[in-house]
């Protein structure tokens, strides 16, 4: 019962907005109401311009393919056929690797995986772009960031397995990879956290006088978190030589970008707001990607200050093994998005350049099928997830501090008690 | 040796360590050109210069989320959070970045840093500035968590958890900071709040971590205490003469329980004073701790004196603050059973 004062009586009532997207299951999805702007419409500010000239292309869209495969305009970052081939390669490796993953998962061999099927372009150019010893502060669709900067295909099965082969020592969720030697900052589950990290990082190798730079990433529904908007604070005060980029994939699990705002602004568009550099880039174009990076990345690196950069994509697939996307959204929607099949797009230009064609693609996918499938193999051997068991209790309880206080080493020798019990032998 | 107080040796230890190992950054709220609410920090950025001492935006989740990366890249920040009850902004990064690091990682990325921050009441903060949120980070694994009673462990401790590869919560009782408060805020008059400068060793030392001292030596009772509460219960104990062992713990996580089992093991009896809300408390812990190790041990129920379950009251602080009225009829209820 809706009770008014007499004061208020004759005031209309408020009404709350509650974002819904376009289509639901059921609905043929439709983009056109999208606008996307030409190939090389998009003008290169300097790296050196002040940040109010990126602003307006926080609103449009950075993109250098056009629809035949053509590199064009100013953001062309030219690159040699040989890179171009590379980050190809590359994108392949990565969905390969993706539904080689997923199928693992279905078949019980691990608990969790997650794919970035439409997104490759976005981790597979940014790490082009950035030198290998820059640092990323990933979140938990980058795997192309690994793939590209040469982690073991092998290794980071062994992670997803939480095998004798993990390095985590299956302390941590699949696909929540670390290594430092590739500048892989560890996945939190926790959303955001790493936004702020990276931009400590940076403003760490500022402070030392280091020349690398960091880059933070978080997808779209994270920016609600407040670790995005402390970290474009601590990023702007300090001018840190930082890269925070938004991966907007149009979907935070179930809930469409509206919910993070998208409706009103776009994420670009927060760079506004702080007053540092902004840049909204067609993500499934691998080339403005990278262009954009590197623009970003000599910005950081002349002490020019932080780049927000929003990839604009789009995930074909569900959130995750434990996701059914048929729940909320029309089926189909992935072929409708615009911006196209990113992997499509950067072979189309290989060909249009003349450095590529159907037999060699066929070449590469069969050889990419065949390192996959070995490296599977060979991950396997080690284990799989079902298969642990009761081999080095003791080194659940390692880590949690340097030296192992005296109530982890009660509590690890009580664990093996039990194990010990429950296997009627001593534990391996 | 110099005589200083409480605020003086924080500031000593950062001085100190910021001399001997350029790694080391402070940062935080007005921690910077001013030197902090505190001025625990003073003079820092004067001597080494506004990239190693700065002032922070009011953002506890980005001070705490900046010192994860800075730590990831191998600097040692020690960074202020103003208030102990401004901390939970920066709780997420705290619990589930900067304690679970070094395990998530299998020891790849360790966390060596110092959250540095003044709690407790008895200083008329109000709800907002008199909090003492130890209980949330004992309860955390892959944190260590200490609180110093005086300058001189003040100054010897911050230096240990600096040096200390794993990251460290030290919670500073701010009651005690500056030494005697002024008359009218002071009531009632109390030893405690004579808590002046003592001798403080000029340059390097360090108190250990995870060691307890016993500061008054007895053999009918065991107060475990730790913070301001140290004082409270030695006023107490020799207000009401009895012959009681008073610990002061220093470090709750990880806790000295050697000290703690071969005391109460002597004397049979157990009081635990803590300044925080007693439900759910540290307070807790140390009393499951004694129930399990000392039970046959024991002459006398364990007794727990605690602030009590409500918000931190302005006006009735001194109802709140767990003092010798508290303490003397638990004590008197521990000796009579």
């Amino acid at each position: 019962m809706n009770k008014q004062s007499p004061s208020r009586s004759n005031r209309p009532a408020l009404a709350l907005h509650v974002p819904e997207p376009k289509y639901r299951p059921g609905d043929t999805p439709d983009f056109s109401s999208i606008q996307v702007p030409a190939a090389g419409e998009a003008p290169r500010p300097d790296i050196a311009a002040p940040d109010e000239e990126t602003f307006p292309l926080c609103n449009s869209l950075v993109r250098v393919l056009d629809d035949q495969g053509k590199a064009v305009g100013p953001w062309d970052p030219k690159l040699d056929p040989d890179t171009l081939r590379k980050m190809l390669k590359d994108m392949k490796t990565v969905r390969v690797f993706d539904d080689r993953m997923y199928r693992a998962q279905r078949q019980g061999k691990t608990s969790f995986y997650m794919k970035c099927t439409g997104e490759e372009a976005i981790a597979v150019a940014a790490a082009a772009a950035m030198d290998p010893e820059d640092m990323h502060f990933p979140t938990y669709r980058q795997q192309g960031l690994l793939v590209a900067r040469g982690y073991p295909l092998v290794t980071m099965m062994c992670q997803i397995y939480s095998n004798a082969g993990d390095p985590l020592h299956g302390r941590q969720l699949p696909i929540m990879y670390s290594d430092k030697e590739h500048g892989f900052f560890s996945i939190s589950g926790n959303l955001g956290t790493q936004y702020p990290q990276a931009v400590g990082w940076a403003m760490a190798s500022a402070i030392k006088g280091d020349s690398r730079i960091a880059m933070g990433w978080i997808g779209d529904g994270a920016t609600a978190e407040g670790d995005f908007h402390s970290a474009l604070t601590f990023a702007t005060v300090y001018q840190a030589p930082v890269i925070l980029a938004v991966v907007n994939n149009q979907w935070a699990i179930s809930s469409f970008s509206g919910i993070a705002g998208a409706e009103q602004a776009t994420f670009a568009a927060r760079a506004i707001g702080y007053g540092t550099a902004g840049l909204r880039v067609d993500g499934n174009d691998a080339l403005a990607v990278y262009a954009a990076v590197r623009w970003a990345a000599e910005r950081a690196r002349t002490n020019k200050g932080p780049t927000l950069i929003e990839f604009f994509t789009y995930r074909a697939e569900g959130h995750s093994t434990s996701d059914d996307p048929t729940g909320y959204r029309p089926k189909g929607e992935a072929e409708q998005w615009p911006l196209g099949d990113p992997i499509a797009r950067l072979k189309a230009h290989l060909v249009v350049l003349g450095e590529w064609d159907e037999e060699r693609d066929s070449a590469l996918d069969e050889e990419i099928n065949a390192t996959v499938r070995a490296a599977q193999k060979e991950a396997e051997k080690t284990g799989t997830l079902s298969d642990q068991g009761f081999d080095n209790i003791p080194s659940m309880f390692e880590d949690v501090y340097s030296d192992t206080p005296w109530h982890l080493t009660e509590q690890r020798d009580a664990s093996l008690a039990e194990a010990r019990e429950y296997l009627g032998r001593d534990p391996e | 040796m110099s005589t200083r107080n409480m605020i003086e040796a924080i500031n000593d230890a950062h001085r100190v360590m910021m001399e001997r190992d350029p790694d080391v950054v402070v940062y935080g709220e007005d921690a910077g050109y001013f030197g902090g609410v505190f001025r625990a920090t003073a003079g820092l950025q004067k001597q080494f210069g506004k990239t190693r001492c700065f002032d922070a935006p009011i953002s506890e989740g980005g001070i705490v989320g900046t010192a994860v990366g800075m730590a990831a890249y191998g600097l040692k920040p020690v960074i202020e959070i103003q208030f102990a009850d401004y901390i939970y902004p920066g709780y997420d990064q705290i619990v589930s970045e900067v304690a679970k690091m070094r395990y998530r990682t299998a020891g790849e990325w360790t966390m060596p840093m110092v959250i540095r921050t003044p709690y407790g009441g008895g200083i008329f903060g109000g709800q907002t500035h008199s909090q003492s949120p130890e209980a949330l980070f004992t309860h955390v694994a892959g944190l260590k968590v200490v609180v110093p009673s005086n300058p001189y462990d003040a100054k010897g401790l911050l230096i240990a958890a600096i040096e200390d590869p794993d990251p460290v919560i030290f919670f500073e009782p701010k009651r005690i900071y500056n030494g005697p408060f002024d008359g009218h805020h002071d009531r009632p008059v109390t030893p405690w709040a004579k808590h002046e400068k003592s001798a403080v060793p000029d340059g390097h030392y360090t108190v250990p971590l995870g060691k307890a001292e016993v500061v008054r030596a007895g053999g009918d009772l065991t107060v475990l205490a730790y913070g301001t509460m140290v004082h409270v219960a030695l006023a107490a104990v020799a207000d009401n003469d009895i012959d009681a062992e008073v610990i002061d713990l220093k470090t709750l996580l990880p806790v000295d329980i050697e000290t703690i089992e071969a005391s109460v093991k002597k004397t049979g009896r157990c009081l635990i004073v803590q300044e925080a809300t007693r439900t759910g408390g540290y307070g807790a812990e140390l009393s499951a701790l004694v129930q399990e190790r000392c039970f046959y041990h024991l002459e006398a129920p364990v007794e727990r004196v605690t602030g009590w379950d409500t918000p931190y009251p302005h006006a009735y602080e001194w109802i709140y603050f767990p003092g010798p009225i508290r303490m003397k009829t638990a004590l008197k209820k521990v000796m009579a059973a």
